[in-house]
């Protein structure tokens, strides 16, 4: 009998919020998608295609033909894969002594790597057009990957910290017991222990990278175009062709997205940890 | 008794220099490659600014010592933009964060598809900035933008209006772009925050007869009051230093509408290509942005502590 009432009492005070707010955070993304799949000439007279019935993926099978988007999408996946795994490398073993030891100085470096991650873009990218353009390495892929790792080693840095902070110290003693070396206890027995921790971080830079655009913008140039620039200069000179336009940004914001989607319960564990504890 | 404590102590020889010296072995590669990538550079900007330097004309530098910071003062523009970026501090980041606090409240309910609405109330969080940008420049669109044509059949508004055009709406219709943008942010951090608070709370506050309003605020609000601030304080400096969203919406425009302090330095160093006088600006906006993060370390290493 109260069965009924409450399950409609629920449905309007918990189904119904919950339904308003992902409207609210997916709608403007599901409207491009829409976009996306209305036909130019159905979008210039009619308007977006609501119905399944309207939609073609003309302006997909334009995107790929008429533009160099699939190689601009292989140059976000250089820098993307190179910032990710420069970061990682050069993170993973100032983590562990930040982690396992304490030595005069650890503070003021931890410090140092948050302080870093503060830094605005805008100072940066300036200097840091300075110095690429006297390198010579203007519009390459490691003038990207350099810039991307001015955000990504800091963060990791701390990210790993905390994923190692959360491996029992025993382990290491015990591997030493064994007669193994600070490093190969790192090696053998931490880094394993680690993998998923190391994992997230690496795909949160990997996304942070793919979707970075200011660098891309400054950095990159004929040669390096990565898909964050390559969808703004779609847009065309005299109109802006919307469609296209939105394919454009739904590829490009595929990838990112999915690996997000994929990786997020950890991910959130990571982020969040910190701002809870303190 | 006072003798075998001491023992041990001058009995450990002491720890040999290798293992001292290793934790700072084992950070060298991360020292370093910031010192390179981030220091070094922010000393050059610290330089620049010193100097009247055009990038088309590098050999023409000249030292001006503080003169670009007396330029900056005089400038109105930038007393404009300081004024736009406090607006655009002060709005967004207490949007964000009220709208992620009603999404974290309502995700934290029990209903059978919470899952799926969790992962997908993140999404925007995950987007490109510039799809973003063009996503809602597109929304926003004066003639076929779905935003007016909703307006216009509810009767809210008589005419479209042209929102990124119009100097005294663009910059609100980037701010509601931006809060949209980084609620996510927000309402994850508040719900990990949510679920740490103990239900036995809850359940004592409910046999005491608290209302759902003083429930909230005696037992919800100090639970996650911690992690509204520390999550504040990172958004701040997040929504200050943004300036992807706004240079796709609008470039700064109309005219200076919605150009923030650090938007105004790319913009200048970029399309006037005046590297000391942007320099200049860069360096005054990160001085500003200090204090806020100064407060943010200061929580922080607190934790570090341990």
């Amino acid at each position: 009998m109260t069965q009924k009432p409450k399950l409609m009492r629920r449905i309007l005070t918990v189904d119904l919020p919950a339904l308003g707010i992902v409207l609210l955070a997916i709608g403007p993304f599901v409207w491009m998608l829409m976009t996306s799949v209305t036909p130019q000439a159905r979008l210039a007279a009619l308007g977006v295609a609501v119905t399944p019935v309207d939609w073609s993926f003309e302006n997909y099978i334009r995107l790929v033909s008429r533009t160099s988007f699939l190689g601009n999408m292989w140059h976000s996946l250089v820098v993307a894969a190179g910032t990710m795994v420069l970061g990682l490398i050069v993170s993973v073993t100032a983590a562990y002594a930040f982690s396992r030891f304490r030595f005069p100085g650890r503070r003021l470096l931890m410090l140092q790597f948050l302080l870093v991650n503060m830094f605005p873009v805008v100072l940066l990218i300036l200097p840091l057009f300075v110095m690429m353009r006297r390198l010579g390495l203007l519009d390459t892929h490691a003038a990207l990957i350099i810039a991307n790792a001015t955000v990504a080693i800091p963060f990791s840095v701390w990210m790993l910290t905390s994923y190692i902070n959360a491996i029992p110290r025993s382990l290491d003693e015990a591997a030493m017991t064994d007669g193994c070396t600070r490093l190969q206890a790192l090696r053998r027995v931490i880094l394993p222990l680690a993998m998923p921790g190391i994992v997230s971080t690496g795909i949160y830079i990997f996304i942070t990278a793919w979707n970075e655009y200011l660098y891309a913008l400054t950095l990159g140039g004929r040669n390096v175009r990565t898909v964050t620039v390559a969808i703004q200069t779609l847009i065309g000179e005299y109109q802006i062709e919307w469609g296209l336009l939105s394919a454009g940004g739904v590829v490009g914001a595929l990838p990112a997205t999915i690996l997000f989607l994929i990786a997020q319960r950890r991910l959130i564990g990571g982020l969040t940890q910190g701002a809870v504890k303190g | 008794m006072a003798l075998s404590v001491a023992l041990p102590k001058e009995a450990v020889p002491a720890r040999p220099w290798r293992t001292r010296l290793l934790p700072y072995g084992l950070l060298t590669p991360a020292v370093i490659v910031t010192v390179i990538i981030v220091f070094l550079p922010m000393i050059e900007a610290v330089v620049t600014s010193l100097y009247e330097f055009m990038l088309f004309r590098p050999n023409a530098a000249r030292f001006v010592g503080l003169g670009n910071y007396v330029k900056l003062v005089q400038d109105p523009v930038f007393w404009i933009t300081l004024g736009h970026t406090a607006i655009w501090i002060g709005l967004t980041v207490p949007l964000q964060m009220g709208l992620g606090l009603i999404a974290a409240l309502i995700l934290n309910r029990e209903f059978p598809w919470r899952g799926l609405a969790r992962a997908l109330v993140i999404i925007p969080w995950a987007l490109p900035s510039v799809v973003i940008a063009l996503m809602w420049r597109w929304i926003y669109d004066a003639n076929t933008g779905v935003l007016n044509e909703i307006l216009l059949r509810l009767a809210i508004v008589q005419s479209a209006v042209p929102w990124l055009a119009d100097p005294d709406t663009a910059l609100y219709a980037v701010i509601a772009t931006l809060t949209w943008q980084g609620f996510p942010f927000f309402a994850v951090m508040i719900l990990a925050g949510l679920q740490g608070i103990p239900r036995s709370r809850y359940e004592a506050a409910a046999i005491d007869g608290a209302s759902a309003w003083r429930q909230f605020r005696h037992v919800t609000f100090p639970g996650i009051a911690g992690v509204l601030a520390t999550a504040g304080l990172l958004r701040i400096i997040w929504v200050a230093n943004s300036i992807d969203v706004i240079f796709v919406m609008t470039g700064g425009g109309p005219g200076y509408a919605t150009q923030t302090l650090p938007l105004y330095a790319f913009v200048k160093a970029r399309q006037n290509l005046d590297f000391g006088y942007g320099t200049t600006i860069a360096v005054m906006f990160t001085l500003l942005l200090g204090i806020v993060v100064a407060f943010y370390i200061a929580r922080t290493s607190r934790e570090v502590e341990r």
